[in-house]
């Protein structure tokens, strides 16, 4: 590193040298300011929670009453709405992402097929969640509720399972996109040993790709997870929001991101306003365990 | 390695830059406002009225208002944060409220709302029936059919179906809901000790929805729902609505007029006061004020009198000239005892405790 500045020591060199150390202590800086920023979020959250803490304590996390009249807060029911559809919408998109993902990845890499596709399921990402929301209520709600018709349940059309396929079908780029690059990723030498020693693309895919990528498919589907918990607009306008624990999972229910958009607003309380933070705070908290426990599983696995 | 520095100091100078501008913009914001221009902030149902009624001020007067309709809730914290000249809401400050805010704030109302309740049955072209005690037992989930006895004795020659009730109600906190929970409160023992009245309660039955639109979009789409929107958004969207039966025993049409005589009763001398479940013979039942919200005492964080004369002659202005504009916007204009408490309301304001207007 030495050698080649002496060697480039010349007219400008000082100027060069000030720059260059200007340039990586301002990203330094940058960089900081990120940290700085979620941890006052964080910190944020925890100082405007606390007259809710201060006056409902833990009972806040199991509470199934949310009754704003009374000042009597439990967020059981949101947490559990919240977790239902994350969970069923990545059950859902599962078989599409990883079908996409080795469609693309592996059997048709090339070409304007391939093209056309990958474009089509990345716009699925641009497209604005309130417009997901439009299109569920006005497409999806109707087919549900005729479906529920048949199947004998109360025909309310939306609720938990209609959220969930909404949801389903906005986070299936994320998986998508990150297991075919993965796929991408896999040495051809690995896979043509595997061709030569008479292995069929099935088998191929299963012995040699999957164990190769499986890492980067569950941070694909780990991303997916955390959009559909923190997904408000297109939630609200589709899950029924009603504060009762669902039974089933056509059930009306409410999410976390849901109540805190819907009421935040006229929140006239203190105890309220702070609750509703409080339901921030434990929505942020969710996020962040489930991405340390991604990022467990996946250690693991690369570690093997 | 030259461009590449150009471009970094280039794109640091735009980084300062941008910086710089958002803090002119935040002192900008945090200023009081120059001596034309007057600031609110509420209430989002009274926006529509405010828009017109202020653009006509403009015009003849040269005072421009600016109003911001962030909710009844955001209006009543900017007015509690002195930020603002005036607040507007859709329902009175509340105990806590007004412990927060601390000194004397005057309610003048604007012009009604109303409340309807709007239903989806297919096959019928009659407006039905609805009694308050029968509402509330919807609304509480113990009415579970249309066919229901009670409801067909009082809706006799009208074909009503025998499909399951379907409540849908708002999901986020609105003065609509304030005011229909205050009416079933009122007219149901039972509405109130389980439920009670708020922008936003724990509702015992149904579905919500985020808006009127939401409201009303379960509404038409599902055969056998009902739900309350505000009488505005009914006209304007061709809503079916319910006749509903007022305290003196009628049946009464939700319609800007039934809404405006709602107000004509004996008012106290605030006007704090929900005039759902009426007195009056021809109002509609479940009807309210919007207000606009002054600090009594307007000499409060270095106000000059002139602001506070030019507050006072727009609020005169709103209820006499600007009540004109209401009914074309589908508002109700305030009744005739409503004005006469809004003028009183109005000339109590002082400034260094002498009367202003």
């Amino acid at each position: 590193m030495d050698d080649i500045k002496i060697v480039r020591k010349g007219k400008n060199s000082n100027g060069q040298i000030r720059a260059e150390s200007l340039f990586k202590r301002s990203l330094v800086v940058i960089g900081a300011a990120m940290v700085i920023l979620v941890f006052g979020i964080l910190l944020t959250l925890i100082i405007e929670s606390i007259p809710s803490i201060k006056s409902l304590g833990l009972k806040y996390l199991w509470g199934k009453t949310w009754d704003p009249v009374n000042n009597v807060y439990g967020a059981a029911p949101f947490l559990l709405g919240t977790v239902l559809t994350s969970f069923l919408a990545l059950i859902i998109s599962i078989p599409f992402s990883f079908a996409i993902a080795v469609y693309l990845g592996e059997y048709n890499p090339k070409g304007w097929l391939s093209n056309f596709l990958k474009n089509t399921v990345e716009l699925i990402a641009a497209v604005p969640s309130v417009i997901y929301g439009f299109w569920g209520l006005l497409v999806l709600v109707p087919l549900v509720r005729s479906m529920e018709l048949k199947l004998g349940i109360l025909p309310y059309g939306i609720g938990i399972f209609t959220a969930s396929l909404i949801l389903a079908i906005m986070i299936i780029p994320y998986a998508a996109s990150l297991g075919r690059e993965m796929i991408r990723l896999v040495p051809s030498p690995l896979k043509e040993a595997a061709y030569s020693l008479g292995a069929t693309r099935y088998e191929v895919l299963k012995n040699v790709i999957l164990p190769y990528t499986k890492s980067g498919l569950f941070a694909g589907i780990l991303l997916s997870l955390g959009r559909a918990l923190g997904e408000t607009m297109a939630v609200t306008m589709v899950i029924g929001n009603t504060s009762l624990i669902p039974t089933n999972i056509f059930a009306p229910g409410n999410t976390m991101a849901s109540v805190i958009a819907n009421e935040f607003t006229e929140a006239d309380h203190a105890v309220y306003l702070s609750a509703l933070i409080e339901l921030g705070l434990v929505l942020f908290l969710v996020t962040v365990v489930i991405n340390m426990i991604g990022k467990r599983i996946i250690k693991r696995f690369t570690n093997e | 390695m030259k461009k590449f520095l150009k471009t970094f100091k280039q794109s640091l100078a735009a980084a300062a830059l941008v910086i710089i501008a958002m803090a002119g913009i935040l002192t900008k914001a945090k200023a009081q406002a120059d001596d034309k221009t007057i600031l609110g902030a509420g209430s989002s149902f009274i926006n529509p009225l405010y828009s017109k009624i202020f653009a006509d001020y403009n015009q003849k007067t040269g005072i421009q208002v600016n109003y911001q309709s962030i909710g009844s809730g955001g209006g009543i914290l900017q007015l509690t944060n002195k930020t603002i000249d005036f607040g507007a809401s859709d329902g009175p400050l509340n105990d806590e409220q007004t412990t927060k805010i601390g000194v004397p704030v005057l309610h003048i109302p604007q012009a009604s709302g109303a409340v309807v309740i709007t239903y989806n049955l297919p096959g019928n072209n009659n407006l039905i029936n609805l009694t308050p005690d029968i509402i509330a037992d919807i609304f509480l989930g113990n009415i579970k059919t249309w066919n229901d006895p009670r409801i067909i004795s009082i809706n006799k020659g009208v074909d009503i179906p025998a499909f399951p009730i379907l409540v849908a109600h708002r999901s986020d906190g609105s003065g609509t809901t304030n005011i229909f929970t205050n009416y079933l409160s009122k007219v149901s023992p039972d509405w109130k000790t389980k439920v009670g009245s708020g922008g936003a309660v724990n509702w015992p039955a149904g579905l919500g929805g985020k808006g009127s639109e939401g409201v009303s979009g379960l509404v038409k789409q599902t055969p056998g729902a009902i739900g309350y929107v505000e009488l505005i958004y009914a006209l304007q969207n061709k809503l079916d609505y319910a006749k509903i039966k007022n305290k003196k025993g009628k049946f009464i049409v939700p319609s800007i007029a039934s809404v405006t005589s709602a107000g004509n009763v004996k008012l106290p001398d605030d006007s704090k006061i929900f005039i759902t479940d009426t007195d009056a013979p021809d109002g509609y039942p479940i009807s309210g004020f919007t207000w606009a919200l002054i600090y009594k005492e307007q000499n409060y964080n270095g106000r000059s009198m002139d602001r506070a004369t030019k507050l006072m002659k727009l609020m005169w202005w709103n209820i006499h000239e600007g009540q004109q504009f209401a009914e074309p916007l589908n508002y109700s204009p305030l009744s005739k005892e409503a004005l006469k408490v809004a003028e009183k309301i109005l000339k109590s304001a002082t400034y260094n405790g002498k009367s202003i207007l």
